[in-house]
């Protein structure tokens, strides 16, 4: 084996050839369940894809670099789960393009948040950290109650569309006023949002201000929205008890 | 390129032998740069061992342990762990060992379990954990409030301060998304005289000083528009979440421009309703906890 070893080293072109094998293994064990993901992962038939709102929120989260600090999976760690709530599944970001499953947590996990704290707390937050949480090191965000550009939901809901998120051509062709009835309840086309999102998806002036249309809006709706979307993980812990 | 060692340099063209270092005893490499030799230094064995070691951990790890992708399945490996499993079967024995002491919280009385003094050394710590991990972000670490959010660790309460009560407000939130939430709202007087505003605003905000004119023009707005909620004359404890605005513990603040916007704008503040992601006993738990916050704190309310 050694000498195998002493000889190949002489041959460049040989040793060039062996290391590449080698390596690929790593890459071949990762990157070959993702030819079969499509069957492998189950959509729950309750998952719903997010509103033009919450995608908007969404491409904000990615513009100001929350992901960097903030992962959006839980393990499947007992301590994780007991901390924020059931693990992680696949299924849950599917329609995610790209995942924000994120890998470094200097912020808490944010899969679950939906719920947790009201509009708010999450707007005064985004303001300033430090109004609420004192010894908080994260960045203020003021310059989210700029008003929400809208312009290009209608072709991200159609992108999104193409790469298998079934947005249909109502909710393509509805996207700009969707965004804009969903922060406003009073808007004629709240129910249409609902109607074609479900009955779950919160209408709100989730900035307190149901007059403007601002990035406050879209990002505190997105946050509200995360693990809410399925139900899916919520079976995890019974069937292991039964 | 040849690999026949009697054709490499400094190789004795017979034995294909190079030449031996004499101080160091090993082979040189025959590679020559103007007098220099490089030597020829063996793999240290500790590292070859450490090699092979590994190398046999993962032909092991291989047959014990989910290993490789095939297709839609993957090798279980013959200990048939899964990760998910593992950690289900931890957190029920976390549960398990944690119930020993809050299945006492299912039901509680709660009198008789703030006696126990062996049960609150256990239950007040974690309790304490319970609510930095989901209610100190708004309430504060140790209940001190903040702007919007009302402070805890005082006397002072818009339902109130028994733990049966606090349970409820916990479980079920106020304003919330729960079909047996508390209500609580100032509607917006938006529709009065910004003349008249202004003055109800003055009236109330001199409330707390006792300063107030109850003959004045305000007073009789306030009769009028606020009484019914706040008190005849502001005092609260009604039950009904609205604050007594004579002690100072508001949540929004009660200077006159304070109280001028919230008359204008009105004020529904929002607790999320916990019982979806706390158990009742947890719930119990931390009503006791917030219960006790002003004890704790050292602090009453004025």
């Amino acid at each position: 084996m050694l000498k195998l070893h002493y000889n190949l080293e002489k041959i460049s072109m040989g040793l060039v050839g062996a290391i590449i094998a080698v390596a690929s293994v790593g890459g071949i064990v990762e990157i070959a369940p993702l030819f079969t993901i499509e069957q492998t992962v189950e959509i729950p038939d309750d998952l719903r894809p997010l509103t033009p709102l919450e995608l908007a929120g969404r491409q904000i989260y990615i513009r100001e670099g929350c992901y960097a600090c903030h992962s959006q999976m839980i393990r499947s760690l007992a301590d994780e789960i007991d901390r924020y709530g059931p693990y992680s599944l696949a299924a849950e970001s599917a329609w995610d393009h790209p995942m924000l499953w994120g890998s470094k947590r200097t912020g808490p996990d944010l899969a679950r948040l939906g719920g947790k704290y009201s509009d708010a707390w999450h707007v005064a937050h985004l303001m300033n950290p430090r109004d609420v949480v004192p010894v908080s090191i994260m960045p203020a965000y003021p310059w989210l109650t700029a008003p929400l550009d809208t312009s290009l939901l209608r072709d991200s809901l159609a992108t999104l569309a193409r790469l298998g998120v079934p947005y249909d051509a109502k909710m393509i062709d509805q996207a700009q006023a969707d965004a804009r009835a969903q922060a406003n309840p009073d808007a004629d086309g709240a129910d249409g949002v609902r109607e074609r999102y479900g009955e779950g998806v919160a209408v709100r002036a989730f900035d307190g201000d149901p007059g403007r249309l601002t990035e406050m809006d879209a990002l505190v709706a997105y946050l509200q929205s995360l693990g809410t979307l399925t139900r899916a993980a919520y079976g995890i812990g019974t069937e292991v008890e039964e | 390129m040849t690999t026949d060692p009697r054709a490499l340099p400094g190789a004795d063209p017979h034995t294909g032998n190079r030449e031996i270092d004499p101080v160091t005893g090993y082979e040189t490499t025959g590679h020559d740069w103007g007098g220099i030799r490089e030597l020829n230094t063996p793999f240290p064995r500790i590292a070859l061992i450490a090699l092979a070691l590994t190398f046999a951990w993962s032909v092991l790890a291989w047959i014990l342990l989910p290993a490789w992708p095939l297709g839609r399945d993957y090798t279980r490996g013959l200990l048939g762990l899964d990760q998910g499993e593992v950690a289900m079967d931890r957190l029920q024995a976390i549960e398990t060992d944690r119930a020993a002491w809050l299945t006492r919280f299912d039901a509680p009385d709660f009198a008789a379990l703030a006696t126990d003094s062996a049960l609150m050394a256990q239950a007040m710590p974690a309790a304490r954990r319970l609510f930095e991990d989901n209610c100190a972000a708004c309430h504060g670490r140790d209940g001190e409030g903040g702007p919007g959010f009302p402070r805890l660790a005082d006397a002072s309460w818009l339902w109130d301060g028994t733990p049966e009560e606090i349970a409820i407000t916990i479980g079920h939130g106020i304003n919330a998304d729960d079909p047996d939430t508390r209500v609580a709202e100032v509607p917006a007087f938006d529709w009065m005289d910004r003349a008249d505003r202004h003055s109800l605003a003055e009236f109330v905000a001199s409330l707390p000083a006792g300063e107030a004119d109850w003959n004045s023009p305000a007073a009789a707005l306030f009769a009028e528009n606020c009484a019914a909620c706040h008190g005849e004359r502001g005092e609260g404890g009604l039950g009904i979440g609205a604050p007594s605005l004579t002690d100072r513990a508001t949540i929004y603040g009660q200077d006159a421009q304070t109280v001028y916007q919230t008359l204008t704008r009105g004020r529904r503040g929002v607790m999320p309703a916990w019982a979806v992601r706390l158990s009742e006993a947890e719930i119990n738990l931390l009503a006791l906890y917030v219960s006790r916050l002003s004890e704790m704190t050292g602090e009453q309310g004025q």
